[in-house]
């Protein structure tokens, strides 16, 4: 039995951290129905990477999005609006990340929700808060990297602010609502009570933030400074980075320095013999490292750091590691498929739970696939 | 404020930031957080430091994860202060590790040791690369975890070599993943009665944090990642998304249109892209139109126009210029803690907000074993 089996989740959430969350609860054993407006969907459906669709929708949605069902419904229409609050009557938890004001307008605000329904777990996700002189700007992933100081501390000195590659800020933001949301759930069961979560992109990033944030708040505030090459953390001491090898690359993670060099069969220049240099001197130090160690191969340095355990290692590409044994070891990836049988290759949930991989074949649904079932079902 | 996870004990066994970063937020959700240390050094995070930076004699890392908790020192190698830690465990709800595959064993500690003291127990233990297989006894260390699951080829330019993040976003990943099915079984705990096992590892979070990508390689046919040349925010997608030089510092462009884009900053270029394939396909040129056509103004002159159009932009902060906005500070983001011999520290709150309340809590961090007596005590172990 999943953990969450028996809860029902409204997702009225767009684009990536709802959905993202919408689909955690999903994996962990709840009933999640998106909630769309009939014909075209949320507008997430429409975001693609590199053009790739899989039916009428972006594969990207399809990631976030499958094994939940969908209910369509003209939230401005007097008739839908009503099935709706039916529907929400018997929810558990409802998510939406629409800009501040819109739910009154709609009226499916919070209080209005709690009066239908004093259990429910009314999730809110916003780009900067509901509140303050940014409420209503867009909430977007890069620009709250770029806002919050996330971007300074990727990439080389002298390189442009460098963003994560990925959505960085939506994964972490949907992390934090379904953290909020389960605690809730686990209170309601003592209470009776529901409540209301929000999360914003901005605080999950400073959040996101916190061990640099503290150095910064106690340091005088230090602006970061990011290694000249092979940066790989503003804080920490040399060795840690990429350096590249005669034929790659290689990462050294949190090693001694001195014992690293020792390994490398050379000696440290007496001028980094103090600990304290580690840091301050890291660019020296990381140039002085970065000579020995690319007139080798990654695979001798490997077979020389690997069975003294400092902590190294290769770098891959997705063909790389999806060719490795360690990657065939765990599993990873399942086949989901669509109402129409059409399939598609991606990641399962990462946790286990009881001793077991949780997968789920059932692909995203198409806007309002399931609205005679649910209909039906919930009596609408 | 009532916070919701109160009344539910925590027995941490984790060290350094993954398994510590999931109970501070379990802790901030109003859960009592109980660390075993072992003596001597306790949490190696301690010594952990960032930029040679001593906060009360330990590192600004370990004050950052381990707020909010209670420190009990105890050498599980030792008969009787296993025993000791044994009752506790039997009155606790969740115990929590991130030992390599086999030491848990070795400590006594393992899961069917646990479950056989309480039948209860929510179990939970996070790894580097999972229990089985070539890679389970490796370090599970986040820079190694970015560098073998291709995350690094998602940063940066293309040309740059391998770019990780400066975060050491895996840990933190993992960690929230773990807390994610700590919770859930809690959930399931309190209304059913039964306890359960959650398994984390730090490989397969960091798959799953790219489900976009690798979900894409499968399908594009295993198409090698390519960032765009320059200005490059995402490998798998087209201009404008990214971060331009401007005259006095840097924009953020995500997505919209490009001849959207090229009206509203007078750049007659960019209205030789209509098609939307073409913003992808034909970026790196694009994004040299824009770079070179954004480098001419101040950032403010560019945010005067392109946000009255709700054009998808910001400008590039840094923590000192973000701070002073008003925006920044009406969040109260940031929080002072004060440790028992009143050394006071600040640090950022817990971003979830629950009933219109912040999470907060001026509980600083704990001495290795400050409560070791009083625990013993409380618990009459």
């Amino acid at each position: 039995m999943l953990p969450l089996e028996g809860i029902t989740v409204l997702e009225f959430a767009q684009f990536m951290a709802g959905p993202s969350a919408g689909l955690k609860m999903a994996d962990l054993g709840a009933r999640v129905i998106k909630i769309e407006r009939p014909g075209s969907g949320e507008a997430g459906r429409q975001i693609a990477l590199k053009n790739i669709f899989i039916d009428e929708s972006s594969m990207v949605f399809h990631t976030a999005n499958r094994n939940k069902q969908s209910y369509a419904a003209d939230l401005k229409n007097a008739d839908d609006l009503e099935r709706v609050k039916k529907l929400i009557a018997q929810a558990d938890v409802m998510t939406h990340n629409f800009r501040p004001g819109v739910m009154d307008k709609i009226g499916l605000d919070y209080d209005t929700v709690k009066a239908i329904n004093p259990r429910i777990i009314y999730g809110v996700v916003s780009g900067y808060s509901s509140v303050g002189p940014w409420a209503k700007k867009p909430g977007q992933d890069l620009l709250i990297q770029s806002l919050s100081g996330f971007v300074n501390l990727s990439g080389n000195a002298d390189n442009e602010p460098t963003a994560t590659g990925l959505a960085t800020s939506d994964i972490f933001t949907g992390v934090d609502l379904v953290q909020g949301v389960l605690a809730a759930l686990v209170q309601r069961e003592k209470t009776g009570e529901g409540a209301k979560i929000e999360v914003s992109l901005l605080e999950t990033t400073l959040g996101l933030q916190f061990e640099v944030l503290t150095t910064y708040l106690n340091d005088g505030n230090k602006a970061p400074q990011r290694a000249k090459k092979g940066n790989a953390h503003a804080y920490l001491d040399a060795p840690y980075g990429i350096y590249e090898t005669k034929d790659g690359h290689i990462s050294i993670g949190l090693t001694p320095l001195d014992v690293l060099v020792k390994a490398m069969g050379t000696e440290l220049p007496a001028e980094f013999a103090d600990k304290n240099t580690w840091y301050v001197k890291r660019d020296e130090i990381m140039a002085f490292l970065s000579e020995i160690l690319v007139k080798e191969t990654t695979q001798h340095w490997l077979s020389v750091f690997e069975p003294m355990d400092l902590r190294v290692s290769d770098v891959y590409t997705y063909k790389q590691l999806f060719e490795h044994e360690g990657f065939k070891t765990i599993d990873m990836m399942q086949e989901v498929e669509t109402s129409d049988n059409i399939t598609m290759k991606t990641t399962r949930c990462p946790i286990r739970i009881d001793g077991k991989k949780i997968f789920s074949r059932k692909s995203a649904p198409k806007p309002g696939e399931d609205n005679a079932i649910i209909e039906k079902e919930f009596n609408l | 404020m009532s916070k919701p996870l109160e009344g539910i004990l925590v027995v941490d066994f984790s060290q350094y930031l993954s398994g510590p970063s999931a109970s501070l937020k379990l802790a901030d959700l109003g859960a009592r957080v109980i660390k075993i240390e072992k003596p001597g050094l306790g949490d190696e995070c301690r010594g952990l430091f960032f930029s040679n930076l001593v906060m009360n004699g330990e590192s600004s890392m370990f004050h950052a994860v381990n707020r909010n908790k209670q420190s009990y020192k105890a050498d599980l190698k030792n008969e009787a202060e296993r025993q000791k830690v044994y009752n506790l465990v039997k009155q606790a709800d969740v115990v929590m590790h991130n030992f390599r595959p086999g030491v848990a064993e070795r400590l006594g500690i393992d899961y069917d040791t646990v479950k056989s003291l309480n039948s209860e127990i929510i179990y939970a233990e996070l790894s580097g690369y999972g229990k089985e297989g070539v890679w389970k006894d490796k370090p599970g260390l986040d820079l190694l975890l970015q560098s073998i699951s291709g995350l690094t080829q998602l940063n940066g330019n293309d040309g740059a070599g391998p770019v990780p993040i400066g975060l050491a976003v895996v840990d933190l990943l993992s960690g929230a993943h773990l807390a994610q099915g700590i919770l859930a079984c809690l959930y399931r705990k309190v209304s059913t009665g039964k306890g359960g096992r959650v398994e984390v590892s730090m490989l397969e979070s960091a798959l799953e944090y790219q489900f976009e990508s690798v979900t894409c390689f499968h399908r594009d046919g295993g198409m090698p990642t390519v960032r765009p040349k320059s200005n490059s925010a995402h490998a798998y997608l087209g201009a404008p998304y990214g971060i331009y030089g401007t005259k006095n510092g840097a924009i953020a462009l995500a997505m919209g249109s490009i001849p959207v884009l090229g009206d509203l900053l007078g750049c007659a270029e960019l209205k030789n892209y209509p098609e939307v394939a073409s913003w992808f396909n034909q970026r790196d040129e694009i994004k040299d139109i824009l770079a070179k056509h954004l480098a001419t103004k101040d950032t403010k002159d560019w945010l005067a126009v392109l946000e009255p159009a709700d054009f998808w932009c910001a400008e590039v902060m840094n923590w000192k210029t973000l701070f002073d906005t008003e925006a920044f500070k009406i969040l109260n983001m940031i929080q002072e803690v004060s440790m028992s011999d009143g050394y006071k520290f600040k640090t950022t709150r817990c971003p979830i907000q629950i009933n219109d309340g912040w999470l907060t809590s001026e509980v600083g961090t704990p001495k290795l074993g400050e409560h070791t007596e009083e625990i013993a005590k409380e618990f009459s172990l």
